[in-house]
């Protein structure tokens, strides 16, 4: 297997700020064949093609276009379209890639998707550290803009205008949240909310709002231009499609790459350049710090939603951190823990205190003999699960990914 | 910049407020949000200070204290420090004198660390304000620092 690029079918072909040369490659055939469809029709086609958000959760893109959809009519009131470009996970590069590469990419995806659920208000959300591709996000605004393709010039039967803007985040890694994201968009403070309510029902202004990853926009146009079926012959039933995998760590060529859904991360190392010095691998962490550890011995897993998920493992936001075997494990566990501290917003006390006493527990480990650390590992475990089960959002229950594949894989590196 | 030519150029409604302050901190010499900053913003937005106040706290990009003219963001992610981010924080802490989060005595750098900053594929990476550098080493560190010492003054 090699490189499937449908994310980044233009990154590096075309010069990321020119909406011509991104016309001229083909851009914008899937919106102007959009509109016209049905917008059911245009849901029906994502629904189909068995998306799946790529920020992370994986939950379907046609389902959560549906909700937003249908609670409330298309002419009954406001609807918003949310961009999260919010990318924050430890480990993760891959938004950057398609904004820096090919915004327009992005903005036919809103484009589309707005037209579906109706919207006509819409947010990029871009986290304040991404000086590139905020220029260049609003670059290509701009030129849609200019061209009619936004705001009041564009004209359709159906009188469909979108206008789109951008926000900035401020370094806040929970507001990669989805409704922590809305409540920052708001003007507050990172906090997340209780849900349900969804932002389908209730998100921005408590207005229906659909929230997907710049990523899962990336796919819209392809899905549309050429059906949900072609886009089905990528990937894996449960998982179809192509994913960009942001490698990094002691491998030869790190980067973004773009391939099937179900790839190995053997081959994916190969694709990478192989091992830096020819070191074997020791542990990859797939999903970034939320993510879960793998050992040499799943070098042949599928990544995947359900082959991670039965390895009691998650895929997450993609993210592939390989170590070789000098690496300390210990150095590398206390870094995660560090950030799941620095980053817990204080709300939920369990997360608040229980973050910083895994800190701890993190830092205590490297001092500690061998028979002393399995016990230690162990209560880390259960601290972790006590916060997951008591914490509001997704952060208290991230720590626990991290800690128990490590305790479940990992064991015999130490 | 005066405070209030900022705020005109931003409509006045509450979720404009991160990007209120991104503007207000930029063209601060001091790389931060003063306490009449505060007063002004929320005349504007027609809030309370308190509530300007917890936002401009709560964000770890933003600061209620003055800093720097430039701001070094060293990337703490795990990855970074593996492959030598620690190396570029020493090397930072002792050419310049200050510990993580000081100032020098010319209140030219501040020195913070920050969550990964998305550039995995070429550590270890900083920010200066809003330039980014990758793949840094030790030996690298003064002839940057320098840059900012003599072009930007």
């Amino acid at each position: 297997m090699t490189e499937t690029k449908i994310a980044l079918k233009n990154a590096g072909k075309i010069a990321a700020e020119s909406f011509t040369q991104y016309e001229r490659a083909g851009g914008l055939n899937a919106f102007r064949k959009a509109l016209k469809m049905e917008p059911l029709d245009v849901l029906k086609a994502i629904n189909e093609s068995g998306l799946r958000g790529r920020g992370g959760a994986g939950f379907s893109a046609g389902l959560k276009g549906k909700f937003t959809d249908e609670s409330t009519c298309r002419y009954c009131g406001q609807k918003y379209i949310i961009c999260n470009a919010d990318e924050g996970e430890p480990g993760t590069f891959k938004d950057r890639a398609i904004m820096e590469n090919d915004p327009h990419l992005l903005i036919e995806g809103m484009l589309i998707a707005a037209w579906a659920i109706g919207a006509t208000k819409g947010f990029i959300y871009i986290r304040g550290e991404y000086t590139e591709s905020i220029q260049k996000i609003q670059r290509a605004l701009d030129n849609y803009y200019t061209e009619g393709w936004l705001g009041k010039s564009f004209d359709t039967d159906d009188d469909f205008n979108l206008d789109l803007e951008i926000r900035l985040g401020a370094g806040s890694y929970l507001c990669g949240e989805e409704l922590t994201l809305i409540e920052s968009l708001e003007g507050k403070r990172g906090y997340p909310r209780i849900k349900p309510p969804f932002p389908a029902q209730h998100g921005l202004w408590k207005k229906p709002t659909l929230v997907h990853n710049v990523e899962t926009f990336a796919h819209m146009p392809f899905i549309l231009e050429n059906g949900a079926d072609a886009y089905r012959k990528f990937g894996t039933g449960n998982s179809p499609g192509t994913k960009i995998f942001s490698v990094s760590g002691d491998v030869n060529r790190p980067g973004n790459y773009e391939t099937e859904m179900g790839i190995s991360l053997r081959v994916l190392i190969e694709i990478a350049g192989g091992m830096k010095d020819d070191i074997p691998v020791k542990t990859v962490l797939v999903g970034g710090a939320a993510g879960s550890f793998v050992s040499d011995k799943h070098l042949d897993i599928s990544l995947c939603y359900d082959s991670m998920k039965k390895i009691g493992g998650v895929l997450g936001s993609g993210a592939i951190m390989v170590l070789n075997e000098t690496r300390n494990l210990f150095d590398f566990m206390a870094d995660i823990m560090e950030f799941f501290k620095h980053e817990s917003c204080g709300k939920c006390i369990p997360c608040r205190v229980g973050t910083a006493q895994l800190a701890l527990m993190a830092q205590e480990i490297k001092i500690l003999d061998k028979v002393a650390i399995n016990a230690h590992l162990e209560k880390m475990q259960s601290e972790a699960e006590y916060i997951a089960a008591n914490s509001l959002c997704p952060l208290g229950a991230s720590p626990i990914i991290p800690i128990s594949s490590f305790n479940q894989h990992l064991k015999d590196k130490i | 910049m005066q405070i209030q030519d900022i705020l005109k150029k931003h409509e006045a409604s509450i979720d404009n407020l991160l990007m209120i302050l991104h503007d207000v901190q930029n063209h601060s010499a001091q790389s931060y949000i003063s306490e009449s900053d505060i007063a002004a913003i929320a005349k504007y937005l027609n809030t309370t200070k308190a509530a300007i106040y917890g936002v401009v706290e709560y964000y770890s990009m933003f600061s209620s204290k003055p800093r720097g003219k430039y701001v070094i963001r060293v990337c703490k992610s795990p990855v970074c420090r593996m492959l030598g981010g620690q190396d570029i924080l020493n090397s930072i802490q002792s050419t310049l004198n200050i510990p993580t989060n000081g100032t020098d005595a010319e209140k030219r750098f501040t020195l913070e660390v920050s969550e990964c900053l998305g550039h995995c594929d070429k550590p270890p990476v900083m920010m200066i304000n809003e330039d980014l550098h990758v793949n840094l080493t030790p030996e690298k560190i003064d002839s940057i620092l320098n840059h900012y010492r003599q072009n930007k003054p």
